[in-house]
Order: C-alpha cells, then structure tokens, then sequence
C-alpha cells in the first residue's frame, strides 16, 4: 500500500509537472513583442503580394511533396524566435520533398522597412511570401476553423493528410510533425 | 498508515488542486450568451474604474488593446470615433491593456497615461494589473472587442471580435462589425454578425 501510493504520488507529480511546464511553454511561444511601426513608402519587392485568392493555391499543391505554410510578421517575436528551426528542417528536409513557405503577415508599411531588412540578414532560404489581405474574418476560417488571427500559427500537408498548429514550435517538435508527414509518402 | 493514507490523499488534493489550477490560461473564455465578469482596474487618471460605477449604461464595448501592436495603433483613431458616437448612446467604451508592462515595457502604466494624454481618448484606459480580467474574457490579441449588454441578469456578451473588416484603411470598410451590432443591441435587433476573427498581436502576460 505505502509503495503503491508511494508510486501513484510520484507519477502524478510528474505528470502534474510535466503539463506545467508544458503549459508554461505553450503561453510563452504565444507571446508577442511589438516595436514601433515605421511608415516608410512601398518599393520594389522581391516577394510575391498575395491576396487570399491568389495566395489560396500554396495551400493546395498535390505534388506529393509536404509543405510547411508558416504565418509570421517581423513584429511577433515568438515567430521570430521559431524562424530558424524552419530554416533548420527544410535544409535537412528538402532533398526529401519537403518545402517551407513562410507567410508574412507584415502591413505594407513594413516590408521595405521590416520584412526586406529581416529576411537579408538571415539569409532565409524559404520561399517568403507576402499574404496582404485585410479581409481577414473571411480567409482566417478558410486556413482553419479553429484558427482566432493570433500568429504565429502554421499549417503542415500533403496530398495524404493536413494538420493546423496554433502555437509555436521547438526545433524538435517541429522536425517530430514532419517527420510524420513525410513518412506518409 | 490510516495517517500515511490520509496525508496521502491530502498530498493527492493538493497535486490536484495545482493540476486544476494550471489550466485556466488556457479556457476558451467567454462565448455569446455568457455573463461578463466586472473588475476594478486603474485607470490612467489614477482612479479605480468598474463597469457598474456606469449607473446609466445600457451596454459596454470592452476593448483589449494596448500601445505597441501595430493593429491596435491602426485602430487608435476609430476606437476614439466609437466613444464619441457611442458615449451620448450610453455605450460607453472600457479600454484595457492586456499585456504584462515587465515583459513588454513599451505597455507600462506611465506608458500609457502618456499614449492617452497625447491621443486624447475619451474614454477609461486600464492596466489589467496581474493580468487577471483578460484570460476570463479569453481575450487572445489585441485588439479584441467584447460588447455587453446590461440586463437584469448581468452583462451579457453580445459581440466578439475585430471592429471592422479592414485593419489598413477606416476608408476602405465594407463591414462596421462593431457599430452594426451595437446599431442592433440599442434597437433591440438580432445581431447578424456576433463573433469574427483577425490577425492581432498575441497577448504578452
């Protein structure tokens, strides 16, 4: 009895802790820092400028390769910190079939001045996109019904099956989610 | 052992009760329907501020917003047009600032009162202090718009969501998510459109 309730305490301690520190993770990757906006003028891109509509067919491709579809903004720190383990798996991935596409969600006042700087200084080896369309309670429950606008959020597919991840990823979790993906094929 | 037994069963109430109690970060907050929660937060001015102190009130738009995120600054302008159109129509607006001032510094108190000092808003804007009121609204960005209805029964949530249907430009708005449904609550209407999504700033608690 003393050794089973002995046991039974532990192991409900540890899971106890384990959903705590978890919890605790989860909450942190949501969070988000801001920084002042700078208006400065649109220029010349060398990112494509989605709107949903034509943005819509990265989120369809049957290729059988996997795609990533990453939603960020250089504002949202928590996207900023999970962005190289992004870069990590497609560059350990994409001899496998796999493909990231990092969705900027930056306002047009930042890409020249936010999103361009940013992506050159990382040297960013996934497709960036620009997805700028301010209609956004129409397309948000088109990416996914449960998805409530906060980023970052990605959604993982392939021609056999789709997941939405409200969240942010460790490197881990995110080579575990595609891992399972690409094992499909 | 009966002790063992019972210190083991406290020890049980006890992971439990910390079990329990590590989930609320994570409720889905209020839904359409609900009661809201009152609250007493400091505003900007230094005064305690709570929803009854509005004895005349016939609904509140409880506005989660804050200084830093770029959609909440896109906002500021219009979240001040709805206090002076609604004010007089005793709806009045109740901002408040979500985020934890020691993680996110451009959001502290002084911060603030400064920010509304130079904006000149009309209405309450209040620190969440300990960040207790947002996670029972289950406010999950900014800005993130609860509207209440005062009824006998408490106030009633009638609206979540975005203000309206296009964050970069008030010129450019197809859908006045918000006015269309204080429009409807003031005249006793359905409310069409009560829950709608946008892109925000998540929360920083």
């Amino acid at each position: 009895m003393k050794h089973l309730l002995g046991v039974l305490l532990l192991t409900l301690t540890l899971i106890s802790c384990g959903d705590r520190t978890k919890k605790k993770e989860s909450k942190v990757e949501r969070q988000s820092e801001f920084a002042e906006v700078n208006t400065i003028t649109k220029d010349s891109l060398k990112f494509p400028v989605y709107d949903f509509a034509e943005f819509e067919h990265l989120l369809k491709r049957e290729d059988g390769k996997t795609y990533v579809v990453n939603f960020w903004a250089t504002w949202c720190k928590p996207c900023l910190e999970e962005m190289p383990y992004f870069e990590q798996v497609y560059a350990e991935q994409k001899n496998n079939g796999l493909e990231v596409i990092l969705v900027s969600l930056d306002m047009p006042s930042m890409w020249k001045s936010r999103l361009k700087p940013y992506v050159e200084k990382k040297e960013l080896k996934s497709k960036v996109v620009i997805l700028d369309d301010p209609k956004q309670n129409e397309w948000i429950p088109k990416i996914d019904p449960d998805w409530d606008g906060a980023i970052p959020a990605t959604v993982i597919y392939n021609t056999n099956d789709r997941k939405f991840y409200g969240h942010g990823f460790t490197y881990d979790e995110l080579n575990e989610a595609v891992n399972g993906f690409l094992n499909m094929n | 052992m009966k002790t063992l037994c019972v210190f083991g069963v406290m020890m049980l109430l006890l992971i439990a009760g910390i079990f329990v109690s590590a989930s609320p970060s994570l409720v889905s907050g209020y839904d359409i329907g609900d009661y809201a929660t009152d609250f007493s937060l400091k505003n900007v001015d230094g005064n305690m501020v709570s929803l009854a102190d509005y004895k005349d009130a016939k609904g509140y738009l409880v506005i989660f917003t804050c200084n830093t995120c770029p959609y909440a600054v896109k906002y500021e302008d219009r979240i001040i047009a709805l206090d002076k159109k609604y004010k007089p129509l005793d709806v009045p607006i109740i901002a408040i600032n979500p985020n934890n001032p020691d993680l996110q510094p451009g959001d502290s108190f002084e911060k603030m009162k400064s920010r509304a000092k130079a904006k000149g808003f009309g209405f309450p804007y209040l620190l969440d202090e300990g960040q207790t009121v947002y996670p029972k609204y289950g406010a999950t960005r900014t800005p993130h718009v609860y509207l209440l209805e005062k009824t006998p029964m408490g106030n009633k949530v009638r609206y979540i969501g975005a203000i309206d249907d296009n964050y970069q430009s008030a010129a450019l708005v197809e859908e006045k998510f918000v006015e269309n449904a204080i429009d409807a609550m003031l005249e006793g209407r359905e409310i069409k459109v009560t829950k709608t999504r946008a892109i925000g700033c998540g929360i920083k608690a």
